[in-house]
């Protein structure tokens, strides 16, 4: 990786997902829970995938064999909030940055110009423009809340770990007195990990040995996405299956796999 | 003639009712291009072919690809006044119209293609200095305002403009300090010609975009402004040949068109030395570091046939054709190789910003094709119908070519 490209910021907090494959059964309700919470529109091109303004998808993947020998996955990707933001160097106008405790790479939508520079260099396709107007169904908009802004049509957006609720989590933890940069692993969930009805999502602060995600993210099952490329993404997976581990990176016949 | 006094003394032009059909056809097709931009700027991008796997598609192929065959304009000036190659003078004010039309064009382009045009300042405001796009808007801006500065007495040299005292000391004291706007330009164009490139090489999460590089350049940054440098005289060459085959008339001696293309002939000589060491290196050394082999950075759709064409018929070929003299005096051979040169250009500018989108990185993802539509491709032939109106106004009213009124005399 270019040693320009990296930077050299290391974070006392790093807020991290741990996504357990092996228990997410691909129901989409990390999906629903992530587009109510963030004020996403329904999108117009609905049925083109890659038109649609999702921050998380969920992946099939499949071991491509057939008959008893047949496994399949559900491989939920939301932003991989790498440590080496290649979208944040590269964005002409700062406006997405890695520059906030916990390590949340933010995206930052009256300045962006749209110039979708950020996602050719995103290898995850983390990334999506709002090619239309937002627009809701009627009624549809009084499901918007008051907690994330509505973007306009022609800027990129990308899942930022719910940052809103790390932004009340902090103010909270102040009003009581505490340290914001302490927080309990309850006092920030994104939607999503509270929302997986499998438990699949675990999400914490990746330094702090008192959260789950910390031992999780150690342990011997887990795995990240293009850990080659040197991106270090903050999320982490999780599966016992080796097929899985073997479709997160790319490896040449002689070299071997992770894990 | 109505506009008689305002053609250069001692030229031909066609009659006045042929000039303005032919500005009519160019009217019309510019008339489409800017119904297509209207549509873009009221509706939105979802009206383009663009999606989130293809953020960057023919517009910003398009915009590469004028850049680099704008070349033309800086390194003729370079050539002229800072290397003192006197000859070029009767092909420079051709390049810096061509020079100027690309650069314009590409920034038409641009504020098209960037979701929030009323926002295009902010590069300038809030600067990223840790992006190469940052760079490259940055000399863009500042060469078109060069580029514009060595237009102006261009125009002011035409017959009527002339008569006016200050435009005519304007359009002086301009020319005895062009070798100074010459070096800027130059300056500022080996930067952002290199940072085009560069915006691909930092890419570490794109397998075919990726390269090292020497402290924070990557290889393409130097790849990029070695094949602008190659095709850009050869390009303002081939724009010289047509205007004479629409014209019938001979404009530029054919021995500035040669020493162009022997020129063009011996920088692409050392541009397709550097790309067949460049793309050997990444096939042996970048790609297996990310995991990937040569072979899958190909399907059928973006096949190898696209990088053979490049190097081979588009890069070694006219290499050949234009470094040897014999081959290079004859006419059609010295075009056939402008042709394959600028062909080869922008294949390179194309594979960089659509095949790099094209490949999928995540093993459990497939490879995608994209095909622009209508509003894309209308809006590209606009700029070059804007372009085209520009130099047939240019042609007929202002002393482009000083060999003109010589070379027809005879």
């Amino acid at each position: 990786m270019s040693e320009l490209m990296q930077i050299h910021e290391h974070f006392k907090v790093r807020w991290g997902m741990v996504i357990d494959i092996d228990k997410c059964t691909g129901c989409g309700a990390c999906v629903m829970a992530c587009n109510t919470e963030n004020n996403i529109a329904p999108s117009t091109d609905r049925f083109n995938r890659l038109r649609t303004v999702h921050w998380l998808i969920i992946y099939k993947l499949t071991n491509g064999k057939t008959g008893k020998e047949y496994d399949e996955a559900y491989l939920p990707r939301p932003c991989m909030q790498c440590e080496n933001p290649l979208c944040a160097s590269v964005c002409p106008v700062v406006a997405t940055t890695k520059d906030e405790e916990g390590g949340i790479v933010s995206q930052i939508y009256p300045r962006c110009i749209g110039c979708r520079y950020c996602m050719a260099a995103c290898p995850y396709h983390a990334r999506v423009f709002n090619w239309y107007d937002p627009v809701w169904p009627k009624d549809m908009e009084k499901i918007i809340t008051p907690f994330t802004s509505v973007r306009p049509r022609g800027v990129v957006e990308k899942c930022n770990f719910c940052h809103h609720r790390f932004q009340k989590a902090k103010e909270e933890a102040r009003a009581k007195g505490q340290n914001p940069l302490e927080l309990e692993e309850d006092a920030y969930q994104p939607a999503c990990a509270e929302a997986c009805p499998t438990g699949a999502i675990t999400f914490g602060n990746l330094n702090n040995p008192k959260h789950k995600v910390y031992k999780l993210s150690r342990s011997k099952y887990a795995f990240r996405l293009l850990e080659k490329l040197g991106t270090n993404p903050q999320v982490y997976y999780i599966s016992k299956r080796e097929w899985i581990k073997k479709v997160a990176d790319n490896y040449l016949e002689h070299q071997n796999q992770k894990g | 003639m109505i506009d008689e006094k305002f053609i250069p003394e001692g030229v031909e032009r066609c009659s006045f009712p042929k000039f303005m059909a032919w500005m009519f056809f160019l009217l019309l097709i510019l008339l489409i291009g800017i119904i297509a931009a209207i549509k873009i700027l009221w509706k939105g991008l979802g009206v383009t072919g663009l999606n989130n796997y293809f953020g960057f598609g023919l517009w910003i192929t398009f915009d590469l690809s004028v850049i680099a065959l704008g070349a033309g304009a800086f390194f003729s000036g370079f050539l002229r006044y800072i290397l003192r190659i006197d000859e070029l003078k009767h092909i420079l004010n051709l390049a810096v119209i061509i020079g100027f039309l690309c650069y314009s064009g590409a920034m038409m382009v641009l504020a098209l293609d960037i979701g929030q045009p009323l926002r295009c300042w902010f590069g300038y405001w809030h600067p990223n200095v840790h992006s190469m796009l940052t760079e490259v808007t940055f000399c863009i801006t500042c060469y078109l305002m060069v580029l514009t500065i060595e237009y102006l007495p261009i125009i002011l040299e035409n017959r009527q403009i002339i008569k006016n005292p200050f435009c005519h000391h304007l359009a002086h004291n301009f020319h005895v300090f062009m070798p100074l706007f010459a070096a800027v330009g130059t300056f500022l164009s080996f930067f952002h010609q290199g940072s085009l490139g560069g915006m691909y090489g930092v890419l570490f999460g794109r397998p075919f975009a990726f390269r090292e590089g020497f402290f924070i350049w990557p290889w393409t940054f130097f790849l990029f402004i070695l094949s602008a440098i190659a095709s850009g005289p050869l390009f303002t060459v081939l724009i010289c040949s047509l205007i004479e085959k629409i014209t019938r008339k001979k404009l530029v001696s054919y021995s500035v068109k040669e020493l162009m293309g022997k020129i063009s002939g011996i920088l692409l000589c050392i541009y397709v030395f550097f790309k067949i060491i460049d793309t050997y290196a990444w096939a042996t050394g970048v790609l297996p570091k990310m995991g990937f082999t040569f072979d899958q950075m190909f399907n059928n759709v973006y096949g190898k046939w696209l990088l053979w064409t490049e190097i081979g018929i588009c890069g070694i070929i006219p290499a050949i054709m234009l470094i040897i003299p014999k081959l290079r005096r004859i006419p059609a051979l010295l075009y056939i190789a402008g042709i394959l040169t600028c062909s080869g250009i922008i294949i390179n500018r194309f594979v960089f910003t659509v095949q790099t989108l094209a490949i999928p990185v995540l093993p459990f993802d497939k490879w995608y094709v994209y095909i622009p539509n209508w509003t894309e491709w209308a809006t590209s032939v606009m700029v070059i119908t804007y372009a085209a109106i520009i130099i047939s106004l240019s042609y007929r009213y202002l002393p482009v070519f000083p060999q003109e009124k010589y070379l027809n005399s005879k």
